[in-house]
């Protein structure tokens, strides 16, 4: 059982993105991808959600086997089990984050079957103590008018709401003071476990002293280019990306 | 002339219709014989006669407003248009005397059932006469009168005559003189002084025949220090040919007495509806239109107040949601005619497929006034790229105290925001669903729970359609 990315070529109108990329997350295992700005990270997030603005050549993403891009709407990747923390979480007006939520939870539903209120209401606030969610924060918009810090952590408590079997967080350190960065960690780490995988995507090295991971990759234009332990992180923290590109240069 | 897509929203819920034998029939078009078969039905007394004559009289003479207003009225063929059916004029007061053929008709709408959950009173119409009149023991032991326009105007002519049509016109524009000529049905009420009736009162208008015109007319008086909630619900089937619906509803609030008047119109795609609707608040007198309008082909609806009184004070809240091939033209007009007086006008719209919203505000205060305000918003959402609104604010402030603020907006519900939704597993329809209340949200919040359940539901419905 995993997360498996085959062979992904993807582009937005013109301008291929993806080039090819390989890799497969085991079932029970945390990921890391690291990698410059435009490598293509983040469009590797949004193109296994099912992102309207890219177009996959060749290449699949198999999930415990079903193949995702078999499901042309985001929201049946999504009931498949296929979450991604954004790392620029929209905005949606009028809509409070306990409806929002709640929404999500009956579309997984069988139909005719209702969501009971007083259950989910004693899920979400036990959620919500533990990513230290204020319970005000319920009948807020999404993400309307929020700081960076409260947009991520509401990002992290839809994923601790939805239980997927895989989950992709895309930049989830990004625009977190150190305090909010430990909580949102620990709402993560709390999602570990055997029945998930999760694919970490980052810029810096910090958020994995938090969220250790079992494997880092480096991404270098739209592929994997290397992999190894938690180390490699380290490594690139401290002497940047050009060793890597370097390294495959004379590879090639 | 306009031709129309086709209009293929599902609109389940008054989508249906079952046989009905009428025993009275004006037959089709519209002259002095449909007044006279009309007046001789419901035992008119004279006056009444010749107020409807003046009226068709004055509706005939008068242009169609198109110079300012949609072509799509050219379209309204008045000559094929029925306009008067009915089983009888005189109302059952228990749901059990309905005829069976009726009867079922409103129990698929939930009427009764509604009636028993929440209501002081409830009135049923069937085409052109209520098949069904009542309200509750203690709620008249009050003093409170609720009847159809017909038992009101036979039965309380002193009340009635004082203010029949001094709030409308005849002439206001040509659909209330239609109106005028041919009313039939709606409710008369009157609330005694300093009675407060704590639940809402509600009438129903279903329309169940084919080419068939609706001329409701609504008069409404709570007397000073009083206060009523009155709610209207309407739905249609969808027929291959247009029907028409031109009500008239004068509200009148005394001294201190407050009025809450709720629409949550579901017209199924072929209905006209051209409506006018005003209020008359006197001294430190409250009158607020909650309107909401979704379906129909064409809807030109501006509630308005004029307060007359000082400290009086109008609103105007409006949800119109415009489905594809489908034009909400609505709004509000307030007009201050003495000092202090306060207004507020709110209006939601959106705009789906080839829909197309409109706002047209008036809002008058004149040089010799002191110490009046108005606040105006009016947000649009526009859903994909066909879709189109228009605002139209007329405000007209004399005098160097009064005070006036308009904020207008436009947006749109983005691919970003849809795919965001999507990615948590919300299907798009859903997804659009979800937006759309969320930008009336603050609104729906004003009113009653049933009324926003109700309107979640058609929201809903009218998202499942446009998306497919």
């Amino acid at each position: 059982m995993s997360l498996k990315i085959e062979n992904l070529h993807a582009n937005i109108g013109d301008r291929e993105i993806l080039k090819g990329l390989n890799l497969e997350i085991p079932k029970g295992e945390v990921h890391a991808i690291m990698g410059k700005n435009g490598s293509g990270k983040s469009t590797l997030a949004k193109v296994m959600a099912g992102h309207p603005d890219y177009e996959v050549s060749i290449g699949q993403v198999l999930l415990d086997g079903l193949n995702l891009f078999e499901m042309e709407e985001p929201d049946q990747r999504a009931r498949t089990g296929l979450f991604v923390a954004f790392q620029y979480p929209m905005e949606v007006p009028g809509v409070t984050i306990a409806n929002f939520i709640r929404a999500a939870l009956q579309a997984r539903l069988p139909e005719g079957e209702e969501l009971d209120a007083v259950e989910y209401y004693h899920h979400l606030y036990e959620k919500m103590d533990m990513l230290k969610i204020d319970r005000k924060f319920t009948s807020r918009a999404v993400n309307e008018g929020f700081s960076g810090g409260e947009k991520k952590r509401c990002e992290i408590l839809q994923m601790a709401m939805l239980n997927p079997v895989y989950a992709v967080l895309d930049e989830t350190d990004s625009g977190l003071d150190i305090d909010a960065l430990r909580i949102v960690s620990e709402g993560v780490n709390a999602m570990r476990g055997p029945e998930r995988g999760l694919l970490v995507i980052t810029h810096y090295q910090r958020l994995l002293d938090y969220i250790v991971p079992d494997v880092v990759h480096v991404m270098v234009d739209g592929r994997i280019v290397m992999s190894g332990d938690k180390t490699l992180a380290h490594k690139l923290e401290a002497e940047g990306y050009d060793w890597v590109e370097k390294e495959i240069l004379q590879q090639a | 002339m306009e031709t129309k897509p086709d209009l293929n929203i599902d609109r389940s819920i008054g989508d249906f219709h079952y046989d009905v034998d009428y025993e009275f029939d004006a037959g089709i078009g519209l002259s002095e014989k449909t007044i006279d078969y009309i007046c001789d039905v419901k035992k008119d007394p004279d006056w009444i006669r010749e107020f409807r004559k003046e009226a068709l009289r004055k509706f005939n003479s008068m242009p169609m407003p198109t110079n300012w207003a949609s072509h799509d009225l050219d379209n309204i063929v008045f000559q094929n248009i029925r306009y008067y059916l009915s089983q009888g004029t005189e109302p059952k007061r228990s749901w059990d005397d309905v005829p069976e053929d009726v009867k079922r008709t409103f129990e698929r709408l939930g009427i009764p059932e509604q009636e028993r959950k929440f209501l002081a009173g409830v009135e049923a119409q069937f085409d052109s006469e209520a098949a069904y009149s009542n309200i509750k023991a203690a709620v008249g032991e009050q003093g409170v009168i609720f009847v159809g326009s017909t038992e009101g105007l036979h039965k309380h002519p002193e009340i009635f005559k004082k203010w029949f049509g001094k709030v409308i016109p005849t002439g206001d524009n040509k659909f209330s003189a239609l109106n005028s000529a041919v009313f039939s049905g709606g409710s008369f009420i009157y609330i005694p002084p300093g009675v407060k009736v704590k639940h809402p009162l509600q009438a129903y208008f279903r329309i169940n025949a084919e080419n068939f015109g609706q001329f409701e007319r609504t008069l409404i008086i709570a007397d000073e220090g009083s206060e009523v909630m009155y709610m209207e619900g309407c739905t249609a089937p969808k027929f291959e040919t247009s029907t028409l619906h031109s009500a008239v509803v004068e509200l009148v609030a005394l001294k201190g007495a407050k009025i809450q008047y709720i629409t949550v119109q579901n017209w199924s795609a072929n209905v006209f509806n051209l409506v006018t609707k005003r209020g008359l608040a006197h001294e430190e007198a409250e009158i607020k239109w909650i309107d909401c309008n979704i379906g129909s082909r064409l809807t030109m609806k501006y509630p308005g107040v004029i307060m007359k009184g000082r400290k009086a004070r109008g609103e105007v809240i409006s949800i119109a949601l415009a489905g594809d091939g489908q034009h909400q033209d609505t709004g509000a007009k307030m007009v201050h005619a003495a000092d202090e007086t306060t207004s507020n006008i709110v209006s939601k719209s959106i705009s789906l497929g080839s829909g197309r919203s409109t706002y047209r505000g008036l809002v008058q205060i004149g040089r010799h006034l002191k110490g009046c305000k108005n606040n105006t918003e009016c947000d649009a959402l526009l859903i994909n790229t066909e879709s189109r609104t228009d605002t139209y604010p007329a405000i007209t402030v004399r005098g160097k105290e009064n005070a006036c603020q308009h904020e207008a907006s436009v947006s749109k519900i983005s691919a970003e925001q849809i795919f965001y939704m999507q990615q948590r597993g919300i299907s798009k329809a859903a997804a659009m669903s979800l937006a759309v209340n969320g930008f009336v949200n603050d609104l729906v919040q004003q009113f009653p729970m049933e009324y926003s359940v109700e309107l979640k539901r058609l929201i809903d419905l009218e998202m499942e359609g446009s998306v497919g």
